[in-house]
């Protein structure tokens, strides 16, 4: 590892004897996972739960004109039949704008819909009985009388105004616009060679293995609803489910175990668990609703599905002097809530052409309403698809000059000694590694061997690719992202840690677990601050009754934010061990340390007292203390960044692949990736984590497309046919680090999340473009699936 | 609708009696009759491995085969592999490896896993790669689940040398 830069002070806490930070130790509680005895909300069961299905629109857009349930209702084990006019009582519309997000419009949207669909899969009707089968029988004795209309589609249509206005209260279909001009774009086209290119990104989703789920449970009595969910973030549950439920927050607890999966899909609140929450209430008794997996693929949101036109000017010596780009994002009929579906948007135009200098930089992104599955935030939110077209166009700039790609981009990189600076979109960098991530990459991958291998293959018609992508990622949002808003997200996140009788550590977080590792790293946190062996640290999260107020765990903010407050939180109650242990021991708090789970003393290591022995005292013979010393085993912290409004974190990827110009298929063989997210609390959580992130971008890159007809029918909505990876075609991941730890903590954490997805699928299509480069073949569309392949060939 | 039908059988070695209605899929059985919540139902159509449980000694997906088809048989869920401790160095080498994030697939993935143990004591990562190739993991990227099926092989086989 590199360590770029790391003042002496930061590293006190990390540098503790036994400390853990920065150790592979395996992940605490994985037996419960391993043997199948997991707590999935799908598992769970209450006395008197119902199910509920949801009878959900065949049309992409239609008028409901009359719903005939007569039928249904008395079939047995039907416990209720409800409409969104019925349901309309219990719940309060939403409309999921941001005020910070200028000019966002959006429709009201209802848990079920009233009067009109506006998408395939849209629930009409919520049929709730005593089990899913009993429920999905009664389902299909449902009538519901629909008059389609016409649907938009076409993203680009959508703002012809010949095509019809999906809200017309708003106007047109435009949701979102925001435009960025800096420097002299014009100008430095003038003086430059261009070069442009139409990127078209496919609509995909995230497959979450454990579908969506929730069970919801009024308890009349005492006027509280719980919400068992799998979700990213519980207290804006709670927050949401309150606010439209007319309820205090204190009257909604969300309890999230464990969660098959999330990726950002299940860091939404969805028109379906909102009218599963209402309907608890209503029919007052627990109500489970668990999406099948054709329901996931119709409702779960949607990601990416651009169509952006860039260009790139570049002078003869390898200067990029400009990018510009014009994109266009289609998000379905409602901007999803509480999030927004601008986001995205709003972040391909940060980040495009962020990791390179040039002043000048023209972006507009328009979003626009369609009758498809509503599009939202999804792992590495606007990553790829900036990272895609940036690195795009550099290729295709390199290609221009006859200069090699690993050379353009080391002639515009930032430079590693030039921080803090800013990008021309206004974003702030902190401190990044571009260049040393690049040549760590280039030794990891023995670029120069390579080449000199693609080379002699080419004599014998194996045709190899090479692909780079640089990146910058958004990690640690602050409040600038939702809170400046007015949405009730929290970017701060806190961490309660206590001493027990027996001298174990008790920590309560509000940062979640989806598997990534988050009890493992407050657990090595706290464990490493405190001297305490981390078999004896017990980490509690995702209950809204039980952790500290907080954001969860989404954009790469679990290790740095939660994990900064766990830190300042073990700090705190170690300073109050100290004190008491200083009282008992007629010593000074400064003079003590405490170590492998007893204190010494601070000077030769001497153990005095056992940390149960210590607890023991504190907490059954208080009367043998000195007087006037009230020692508080429990101390609480809170963090948020506030300098930076994102911790910016980068990275380099490299793709190594084989197409088959005979079938258009893609094999990969390789892939790499060296990433810099500052300080490394686990490296191997870490490096699962980009692994797992790439692959899910080699999916975008080759397989993966929800495919749509023009009546805005999803037609590939079952795992058949929609594509994911799968072991046999992923290749092995390297992975490699420079560490630049963020000085806005004392951990100096950043995230790791996002950075897999954000580069793969630009390193994959650089790299097949690199393959077939020599036919003259350019391809900026993905999915690169072999008919994309074989259309670009001119083979078919 | 059809009547419940009677059917016997041995799951994780116990004889269980139950009626059930004859479009009960193992899947639903196991995990609603029994509360054996450790088979996963990933896709209910056959495509994710996640409901992999073994009948009569073969895995099979439990989300493809009815209740009623399991008369007479053995069938053996995570739950009965964990306690007979007949997974527990493979469960070992997944805990190292850290080859699981959320551990929705894992339990399919390491039934499916210990059939090619079982098989061939020493595949290649390749064979390692086609044998798992029927069940989807969306976290882990693979590499780790390969790395730690490849260990326990090792592990297995200097155990019989
Ligand atoms: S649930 Fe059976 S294979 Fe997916
Ligand atoms: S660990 Fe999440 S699906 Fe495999």
């Amino acid at each position: 590892m590199t360590a770029t830069h790391a003042p002496a002070d930061t590293l006190s806490v990390l540098d503790r004897p036994n400390s853990y930070i920065g150790k592979s130790v395996p992940r605490p509680n994985l037996d419960r996972l391993l043997q199948g005895r997991g707590q999935y909300v799908s598992d769970l069961e209450l006395p008197r739960m119902a199910h509920v299905v949801f009878l959900r629109s065949p049309y992409a857009h239609a008028k409901i004109v009359a719903i005939d349930a007569a039928a249904a209702r008395r079939m047995s084990g039907v416990i209720s039949i409800v409409t969104g006019r019925e349901l309309e009582d219990v719940i309060t519309p939403w409309v999921g704008v941001l005020s910070h997000l200028k000019g966002l419009k959006s429709a009201p949207q209802h848990a079920i819909a009233v009067d009109r669909v506006c998408w395939q899969g849209e629930a009409v009707a919520a049929v709730v009985a005593t089990s899913r089968a009993a429920a999905e029988d009664a389902m299909e004795h449902i009538t519901v009388d629909y008059e389609e209309l016409e649907a938009v589609t076409d993203m680009r249509a959508a703002l012809d105004p010949a095509t019809p206005v999906i809200h017309a209260a708003l106007g047109d279909n435009l949701a979102f616009e925001r435009t960025i001009n800096a420097g002299d774009v014009d100008l430095a086209l003038s003086e430059s060679e261009v070069v442009e290119a139409d990127f078209v990104f496919g609509r995909h989703t995230g497959v979450t293995l454990e579908p969506r789920a929730v069970v919801a449970d009024w308890n009349a009595a005492e006027a509280r609803l719980t919400i068992y969910q799998g979700t990213q973030a519980p207290h804006m549950v709670q927050n949401i489910a309150a606010l439209h439920l007319g309820l205090r927050e204190a009257q909604v607890r969300v309890v999230c175990k464990d969660v098959g999966g999330s990726f950002g899909i299940k860091v939404h609140i969805y028109a379906d668990e909102m009218a599963t929450y209402a309907l608890s209430k209503l029919l007052r008794r627990p109500v489970k609703f668990v999406a099948d997996r054709v329901e996931s693929f119709n409702t779960d949101i949607h990601a990416r599905d651009h169509r952006c036109r860039g260009r790139i000017g570049v002078l003869k010596d390898g200067t990029i002097t400009a990018f510009e780009i014009d994109d266009l994002t289609g998000i379905g009929p409602y901007s999803m809530y509480p999030r927004t579906s601008a986001i995205e948007a709003n972040q391909v135009v940060n980040l495009v052409g962020g990791p390179y200098v040039t002043p000048n930089y023209r972006a507009r992104a328009r979003v626009v309403f369609q009758n498809k599955n509503v599009m939202c935030q999804y792992r590495a939110v606007g990553h790829p698809i900036a990272c895609s077209v940036t690195e795009g166009l550099v290729d295709l700039a390199a290609a221009k000059i006859g200069m090699d790609p690993v050379e353009i981009r080391r002639r515009n990189l930032i430079a590693d000694d030039a921080y803090p600076c800013a990008s021309p979109s206004g974003m702030k960098f902190e401190q990044l590694s571009h260049h040393a991530s690049l040549t760590k990459l280039l030794q990891m991958m023995d670029y120069d061997a390579l080449r000199a291998e693609q080379a002699a293959l080419r004599t014998r018609n194996v045709h190899r690719g090479i692909g780079i992508a640089s990146f910058i990622e958004v990690t640690n949002p602050s409040a600038a992202f939702y809170g400046v808003g007015g949405a009730r997200i929290s970017s701060q996140d806190g961490v309660a840690v206590r001493l027990d009788a027996q001298g174990s550590v008790i920590c309560q977080t509000s940062i979640t677990e989806q598997g990534q590792g988050s009890e493992s790293l407050t657990a090595q946190i706290v464990g490493s601050v405190l001297g305490v062996s981390m078999e004896r640290v017990r980490v509690i999260l995702g209950d809204t009754d039980n952790t500290p107020y907080g954001g969860g765990t989404w954009a790469s903010r679990g290790a740095g934010i939660g994990g900064e407050a766990a830190l300042q939180a073990a700090k705190a109650l170690r300073k109050n061990i100290l004190d008491v242990a200083a009282a008992i021991l007629q010593s000074t708090p400064t003079g003590l340390d405490i170590v492998n789970n007893s204190i010494v003393n601070a000077d030769d290591g001497a153990p005095r007292i056992e940390l149960n022995e210590l607890a023991r005292i504190v907490y059954f013979r208080p009367d043998t203390l000195p007087p006037g010393i009230q020692p508080e085993l429990m101390a609480t912290r809170h963090f948020v960044p506030r300098q930076y409004p994102f911790a910016f974190t980068n990275g380099v990827q490299a793709s190594w692949l084989e197409v088959d110009t005979e079938t258009g298929f893609v094999t990969l063989l390789k892939h790499w990736v060296v990433e810099d997210c500052g300080t490394i609390i686990n490296p191997q959580l870490v490096d699962e984590q980009i692994r797992g992130g790439v692959v899910q971008g080699l999916g975008a890159a080759l397989f993966e497309k929800c495919i749509y007809d023009e009546r805005g029918q999803l037609t590939n909505a079952n795992m058949a046919d929609y594509l994911v990876p799968m072991s046999g075609e992923m290749p092995d991941i390297e992975i490699g680090h420079v560490v630049s730890p963020t000085l806005e903590s004392e951990l100096g954490a950043k995230g790791a999340g996002e950075a897999g997805t954000a580069g793969a699928a630009a390193a994959v299509a650089n790299a097949v473009n690199d393959a077939l480069r020599q036919f003259g073949a350019i391809i900026t569309e993905i999915p690169l699936t072999p008919q994309v392949i074989l259309t670009a060939l001119g083979r078919i | 609708m059809s009547v419940p039908v009677s059917i016997s059988l041995l799951v994780n070695g116990e004889p269980i009696d139950a009626f059930v209605l004859p479009r009960l899929n193992l899947a639903d059985f196991l995990r609603e009759n029994l509360k054996l919540t450790g088979t996963h139902v990933g896709c209910e159509h056959g495509v994710c491995g996640a409901c992999t449980v073994r009948v009569d000694g073969e895995i099979v997906r439990s989300c493809l085969m009815l209740a009623v088809q399991a008369q007479g048989a053995s069938v053996e869920t995570i739950e009965g592999l964990s306690d007979s401790g007949e997974v527990a160095d493979l469960q070992a080498a997944f805990r190292e490896r850290n080859a699981l994030q959320c551990g929705y697939c894992t339990p399919g993935m390491l039934i499916t896993a210990q059939d090619l143990l079982k098989q061939v004591s020493m595949p290649d990562r390749q064979a390692i790669r086609e044998h798992l190739s029927g069940n989807y993991c969306r976290c882990t990227g693979y590499q780790a689940i390969l790395d730690a099926v490849e260990a326990t092989a090792k592990t297995r086989a200097e155990r019989r040398a």
